[in-house]
């Protein structure tokens, strides 16, 4: 199984959800706090992690797709 | 359609601080989003829709359509609902704008590094309450304090100035006072802060007044400043310190939960989660329809006040199936809660208020392990009706 995560950073607010629950995955920028995603199709063990990232964000700026293999 | 009841606006029950009124469980049942009349001395009195369910709760809230209600009107006399600079006082693209210059200094790795400095203020007000020795009061002692400090050190406040504003914003935060002394109270509040920013733009400071002058000052007028730095000193230090208080009290009644807070540092950061799901400080979040809609079918009209019960929407997450929300358990943290908004107006300060709790209430509990009440249960004072609950007086022995 494999994910691909697309951010909108219009829509990010810097609540860092997103960083507290997947540290690999996402981080956020110095000056405005605003999402980066450091890695679009992260490992299997970080997979909890970013679905809670895209549960948790408050303005839905975390899309996760999930797909059984690659396209 | 039913006639719209009065209802103060933080309702919990007789018997528990804690717990939502029966009230509001009854509306949270009803099919139909009822209507309440809601005090407040800057609206008077208002009819709102009452949202108290979870799912509701959380789409009203990051419904664009829902707006925050209070346009800024130059001509208005000033209070907190009408200020420029306050975000919560704008919507949309103003409101990101705005949002966007703050940011920056509540990210997580920001307030990661904040971690020494709220540390050496923790222990020092141990220090302050073990000298005060038996019957010291912890909320004027360690959980007003604390955020106090960390505020003031983080925008650049000198923290001798804190008996006025403290003051004023507890007044600020009072629905029981009159429109004039909310517009009185934000005079003051307003002159003091001028003074604040006249400095920072003269020799902006190196701390959050001082970047957002450095790095925005062009774009923002004084008036935009002096409202920026009320709400971050407002928000900054008042609902952390009624979560400090409240959620201390709420542990102390229940020493089981207290032992995990005290003795389990893994189960910590879940453990606050807990208590902010169950003390739910911002009990109420008011919004305005911008134009028609509905929740859940339920017609709402362009104009109409709406009002989100944090407390009641707390008490029914998802997992309300697998466990009793209306108990405390440390040890079963919630997945989610709503206890600092959601959407775009989600709480700026959440890393920093969950960081200072983080740290503050383990301490609190492991320097004393004993701690228990100085005085019977039934004489503490709870705040109840104010927009932030909280706790007047906490005295502790050990
Ligand atoms: S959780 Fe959402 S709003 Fe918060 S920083 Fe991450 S992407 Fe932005």
């Amino acid at each position: 199984m494999r994910v691909n995560i697309d951010v909108d950073q219009s829509r990010c607010v810097a609540a860092g959800h997103c960083v507290s629950a997947a540290p690999e995955v996402f981080d956020q920028r110095d000056e405005d706090g605003v999402v980066v995603l450091l890695d679009e199709a992260p490992a299997e063990h970080e997979h909890e992690g970013v679905r809670e990232a895209a549960l948790l964000c408050p303005s839905a700026a975390i899309a996760v797709r999930e797909a059984e293999r690659r396209l | 359609m039913s006639e719209p009841k009065p209802l103060p606006i933080a309702a919990r029950s007789e018997g528990c601080p804690f717990t939502p009124a029966d009230e509001l469980y009854e509306m949270q049942r009803s099919e139909e989003l009822p209507r309440i009349m809601v005090p407040s001395p800057l609206l008077d009195e208002f009819e709102a829709a009452t949202i108290t369910r979870y799912e509701d709760a959380k789409n009203a809230l990051s419904d664009t359509r829902l707006r925050m209600g209070f346009v800024f009107d130059p001509d208005a006399p000033r209070t907190m609902l009408n200020q420029p600079g306050n975000l919560l006082n704008y919507n949309g693209a103003d409101h990101s704008r705005l949002r966007r210059m703050l940011t920056g200094a509540f990210t997580v790795k920001r307030v990661r590094s904040l971690r020494p400095m709220i540390e050496r203020i923790v222990s020092d007000r141990l220090d302050a309450v073990e000298r005060a020795g038996a019957g010291a009061d912890l909320v004027r002692l360690f959980s007003t304090p604390i955020p106090t400090l960390v505020i003031c050190e983080l925008l650049g406040v000198p923290y001798a100035d804190r008996a006025d504003f403290q003051h004023r914003a507890q007044v600020g935060l009072d629905v029981n006072t009159s429109r004039e002394t909310q517009i009185q109270n934000l005079a003051e509040m307003d002159e003091y802060m001028a003074t604040l920013i006249a400095s920072h733009r003269e020799s902006p400071g190196d701390n959050l007044l001082g970047s957002v002058v450095r790095d925005h000052g062009d774009e923002l007028t004084d008036e935009e400043l002096v409202g920026i730095g009320n709400m971050l000193l407002i928000a900054g230090h008042e609902t952390t310190a009624s979560m400090l208080s409240a959620s201390t009290t709420l542990l102390l009644r229940n020493p089981d939960q207290l032992a995990v807070v005290r003795d389990e540092p893994d189960a910590v950061d879940g453990a606050v989660e807990e208590l902010l799901r169950y003390c739910s400080p911002a009990t109420a979040m008011p919004r305005q329809a911008g134009e028609d809609m509905a929740v859940r079918d339920q017609e709402i009209e362009e104009g109409e006040r709406v009002v989100v019960s944090v407390l009641a929407a707390n008490r029914d997450l998802p997992e309300a199936a697998e466990r009793d929300l209306d108990r405390l358990d440390v040890r079963n943290p919630p997945k989610h809660h709503v206890a600092f908004g959601y959407g775009a107006h989600q709480c700026l300060g959440q890393q920093l208020a969950r960081m200072e709790l983080r740290i503050a209430l383990p301490a609190l509990f492991n320097r004393f392990p004993e701690l228990r009440f100085a005085c019977s249960e039934e004489d503490i004072e709870y705040r109840t009706k104010a927009l932030v609950f909280g706790v007047r007086n906490l005295p502790v022995t050990w």
